[in-house]
């Protein structure tokens, strides 16, 4: 079994375009409503860009949702599509995918939605290894409801709700995913539309739950959270781009290094180590420690935050082995004959 | 009972209908003693119905009243409607199950005792300070004290089995001896020992030994006079098997799989008492039926709407407290309009409440227990095998309707059985539809297009368009749509007539109409119920009919929409009354709807009616008409 799995790739059972697609056939008619200037505009457009790469049917891609901002995406995709309830996106598209093996499913939602109501609905999601893509939006506040904090939000954030500031501590959303065993964790951000492309398209083709956190601008509730990763001033200093088979390093000259400190990772100046002892990248790493030590590099300040592919292993996916259940009871009697059998089964009687 | 020698014969009696109870600790096998007894009296063509009663603890404290498990069955040379009021028979393990049991036995019955579990230990654990032989608190009764503990370990003696399994086997040594006492053949429950112990070979043995012993000390003891049979009952001509509501409800979604040429997709967590519905559907992956263990109540529902959004019948089971936890994904699927079937084995609650125990409570959350109006079909299934016809019948609604479909049943439905004559498939109905495949709508300038909610004029239903389908890419959601094309809306006057459509494609769910039983024709006071009291209400009605006076019955299969008669049938009785296992839900909704000055009969207690309880309730209205 597992070597099929393992020679499958995440498009084999999915029907193909007959014919060249562009960006445009991928634009609903529907008018797009977010706020000028939101992140969500930057992640749109690079979808649309990148899914004619793809090269699917469109009809048979589906895109799922809960609520909030960033849960509006499905209407703007002429693409199948669901903009569903809070938090429940991952288990409705668990029920498509696991019964649509010819779909490319992918579920849209934010750092409320998937971290808070929806908790519960991700971690499983992704320890089942559902064949789904899911992007989590990460503006780190509620936008929609108007500018409460969030789970990923800073500790002493103001918010409406949290005059005095908040107090509870967040989430740190790929360590989540990693540990509740996503075979697939990465992370990228909304104004870097190449590096977006990269990590969309490998999360495509990654067969399996795939979890990829875009770090998204909300401009009015939340403008700037990410500027520290953005302005050219700074962003050298505080990202690591992670590339699979290459060392670690980061800072405009690469002058900082990630080495193995401690109980896991940390960053050094490249100058005072040992060469040999610059981690390099491997993404394939099965043992899950290597990828969460990964995602425990940056601060709350979000310097030395990497992004990139963390990790991408191969593991049967559930709705895989859900199939090859149903194929393996499978009998080639037709149904009313079985059904027949069925209702027979066990003690009858006959009254004449 | 070929092998075991017939010393001498006695007289046997013929009784029209007996009903026994088997009591004891929850570990005692009362529950499987039980169903063997069911199996061996169905075989015999008798008409049955039973009644499982046990603790929510998996092992409550051995030798406590709490912990007392028993399975009541009814069987008769007649058709019969219930599991009986009050056994004629009781046979209890222990003084725990005595205890309990005792206050239910009318004045004549028989108690069958396992004497040697009567120390002064586990008396004094239930409150016995003396020995109820020894006082008179027995001597309504004819008691039979049997040692049935010993003679079983004395009876195994020659296996090698060690005391506490050959202690254990004292059930089946009961069994024995009732299936003596009644003349049920234990043929097909020596098979099944067989069967279910084929890996330890010597618990098999020490089982059927045991069977064997009871049945052996029942025709050599003193104790026991004269044996009875009870005739077969003239059922209509068919094959027949007896069948638990669960597992009917599960074979009904199984089927309308079939009949649908639907792949069935059901997401479940587990919840007593409709977590067996889970396990049978797991079992039927041959017809393509998935099951999903979800995460929680929520996801099993929402992965049931996401495989019906991708063309897939989508079923969800639990209970009220799991109804109450689906109920904004159940709105969800309102404006969706997608088949969605929820099954709701109905327990008692609030809360956790009585979860092994039955009550019929749930029907405000079925009808209302949404947030908007959020308007949904409710089917409620009256016996254990009807619930394989209501299952079909819900997911005939739901597929043709595009539209979530509650199916009430009940902890007595789900555990309590009847035989089932077994339907011809090809008798069973068509649920077929078809999939949208191509563009249902031209534009003013000629330009064809899909609009996902352009309905069927005579169903309201929308198209089921599902994903993979070409040129009917769409996106729906839980916002407001524009009536047809299904974009977003904000407008006021559409969003009025949405909600309007979606309460009218409700109402116009083609349902039979509402049939009325009055053999008399004379009937001037109407019994209406709903759900799992068609058995007791009909009893009674019986009773009260064959006592010469005149009532006519009638049961709600649907609860929404009604049927289109009932209105004219509650206002052609002077009186109505309708009991029901809460407080007053249905009363509720026929006094609001019909002006109709119902008379409520309500009783919560966790177990359905007597018969001879709603008798005498019938009766008062009778008189008072
Ligand atoms: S509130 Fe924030 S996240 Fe929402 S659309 Fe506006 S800018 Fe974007």
């Amino acid at each position: 079994m597992s070597e099929t799995v393992a020679a499958r790739t995440a498009f084999d059972l999915i029907p193909k375009a007959t014919g060249p697609q562009a960006a445009k056939d991928f634009k609903s008619d529907q008018e797009v409503r977010w706020c000028p200037g939101c992140g969500d505009y930057a992640i749109l457009a690079a979808m649309q860009g990148f899914l004619p790469e793809l090269g699917l049917a469109r009809e048979n891609i589906c895109f799922v949702s809960g609520i909030g901002c960033s849960s509006r995406f499905p209407y703007y995709l002429n693409t199948y599509g669901m903009h569903s309830i809070h938090g429940r996106a991952p288990a409705i598209a668990t029920g498509l995918a696991a019964s649509r093996p010819d779909l490319s499913v992918w579920v849209v939602t934010g750092d409320g939605d998937a971290l808070s109501i929806g908790g519960n609905h991700l971690i499983h999601a992704l320890r089942r290894n559902v064949n789904l893509k899911i992007l989590l939006f990460n503006n780190r506040i509620y936008g929609l409801t108007k500018g409460q904090y969030s789970p990923t939000s800073e500790v002493g954030k103001l918010t409406k709700s949290t005059p005095m500031g908040s107090v509870d501590y967040p989430f740190n959303p790929l360590s989540l995913a990693i540990g509740a065993e996503a075979s697939f964790v990465a992370r990228t951000i909304d104004s870097d539309r190449k590096h977006l492309t990269s990590v969309l398209r490998a999360a495509a083709e990654h067969e399996g739950s795939a979890f990829v956190e875009i770090y998204q601008n909300c401009n009015i509730f939340n403008d700037g959270a990410f500027d520290v990763l953005k302005d050219p001033e700074s962003r050298d200093e505080a990202l690591i781009r992670l590339e699979h088979g290459s060392p670690i390093t980061l800072g405009k000259d690469g002058q900082w290094a990630v080495v193995r400190t401690g109980w896991g990772l940390g960053v050094a100046e490249t100058a005072s180590v040992d060469p040999a002892d610059i981690v390099v990248h491997d993404e394939t790493v099965e043992d899950a420690s290597y990828a969460f030590a990964l995602s425990r590099l940056p601060g709350l300040d979000l310097r030395n935050t990497p992004i990139g592919v963390l990790r991408n292993v191969k593991r049967p996916t559930y709705d895989s082995i859900v199939r090859e259940q149903l194929e393996t009871a499978a009998t080639s009697a037709p149904k009313e004959e079985e059904l027949a059998r069925l209702l027979n089964s066990g003690d009858t009687w006959t009254i004449l | 009972m070929s092998d075991v020698s017939s010393p001498e014969a006695k007289p046997i009696r013929q009784l029209d209908h007996v009903v026994i109870r088997f009591a004891g600790d929850s570990g005692d096998g009362m529950q499987l003693t039980g169903d063997r007894f069911t199996s061996e009296t169905a075989q015999l063509g008798n008409d049955l119905s039973t009644l499982p009663n046990f603790p929510a603890e998996i092992r409550a404290p051995a030798g406590t009243l709490p912990g007392v498990s028993s399975f009541q069955l009814h069987f008769a040379d007649h058709d019969i409607l219930t599991p009986g009021d009050a056994p004629d028979v009781l046979v209890a393990m222990n003084p725990a199950a005595l205890k309990a049991n005792v206050g239910d036995l009318p004045g004549g019955a028989t108690v069958i005792v396992n004497v040697d579990e009567f120390n002064k230990r586990a008396m004094a654990k239930v409150g016995y300070a003396t020995s109820p032989f020894e006082d008179d608190s027995l001597s309504g009764f004819t008691v039979h004290q049997v040692p049935l503990t010993s003679m079983t370990v004395e009876s195994l003696a020659e296996y090698e089995v060690p005391k506490r399994d050959a202690v254990r086997a004292k059930n089946m040594f009961a069994l024995g001896l009732i299936s003596w006492l009644y003349s049920r053949p234990v043929e097909s429950t020596i098979a099944f020992i067989e069967r279910k112990f084929a890996a330890r070979p010597e618990i098999a043995t020490a089982n059927v030994a045991a069977i064997k012993a009871g049945w052996a000390y029942g025709e050599t003891t003193e104790g026991f006079a004269v044996r009875y049979e009870v005739k077969p009952a003239t059922l209509p001509a068919g094959n027949y098997r007896n069948i638990t509501g669960n597992t009917a409800l599960a074979y009904g979604i199984v089927a309308a799989g079939v009949r649908s040429e639907l792949p069935v997709f059901l997401g479940a967590y587990p919840i007593t008492p409709a977590s067996d519905i889970l396990h049978e559907l797991s079992r039927h992956k041959k017809f393509g039926v998935t099951t999903f263990q979800a995460e929680d109540e929520i996801a099993a529902v929402g992965a049931a709407i996401g495989a019906s959004y991708g063309g897939a019948l989508g079923v969800t089971s639990t209970s009220g407290p799991g109804v109450a936890l689906k109920s904004e994904a159940i709105s969800l699927a309102v404006a969706l309009e997608l088949p969605l079937v929820v099954v709701d084995v109905q327990r008692a609650g609030p809360s956790t409440g009585l979860p092994t125990k039955t009550e019929q409570a749930d029907l405000n959350i079925a009808l209302f227990g949404r947030h908007g109006e959020a308007p949904v079909a409710v089917v409620a299934a009256s016996s254990p095998s009807d619930c394989f016809h209501a299952a079909l019948e819900a997911c005939r609604i739901a597929v043709q309707y595009r539209t979530p479909v509650i199916l009430l049943s009940d902890g007595y439905l789900a555990n309590g059985s009847e035989p089932w004559k077994l339907p011809e498939i090809d008798e069973l109905p068509d649920l077929r539809v078809a999939f949208a495949d191509g563009p249902n709508h031209t534009l003013d300038n000629g330009e064809e297009v899909f609009w996902p909610y352009k309905r069927d004029p005579q169903t309201l239903a929308r198209p089921w368009a599902v994903p993979g389908t070409a040129g009917l890419e769409h996106r729906i959601g839980g916002l407001e749509k524009r009536d047809g094309t299904g974009d977003i809306s904000y407008d006021p006057a559409n969003h009025d007539l949405m909600v309007r459509t979606r309460a009218a494609r409700i109402e116009a769910i083609e349902v039979p109409d509402l049939e009325v039983e009055d053999p008399t024709g004379d009937a001037r006071v109407l019994a209406l119920g709903w759900g799992s009291t068609y058995g007791p209400i009909g009893a009674a009605c019986r009773k009260l009919r064959a006592a010469g006076q005149s009532i006519a019955q009638a049961h709600l299969r649907h609860l929404s929409p009604m049927p289109a008669n009932l209105g004219k049938v509650l206002a052609s009785y002077d009186k109505v009354i309708v009991p029901e296992m809460n407080l007053g839900q249905l009363s509720t909704v026929l006094r609001a709807r019909f002006l109709v000055d119902v008379i409520g009969y309500q009783q919560v207690r966790g177990l359905p009616f007597t018969s001879t309880e709603l008798e005498s309730v019938f009766e008062e209205v009778v008189k008072n008409v």
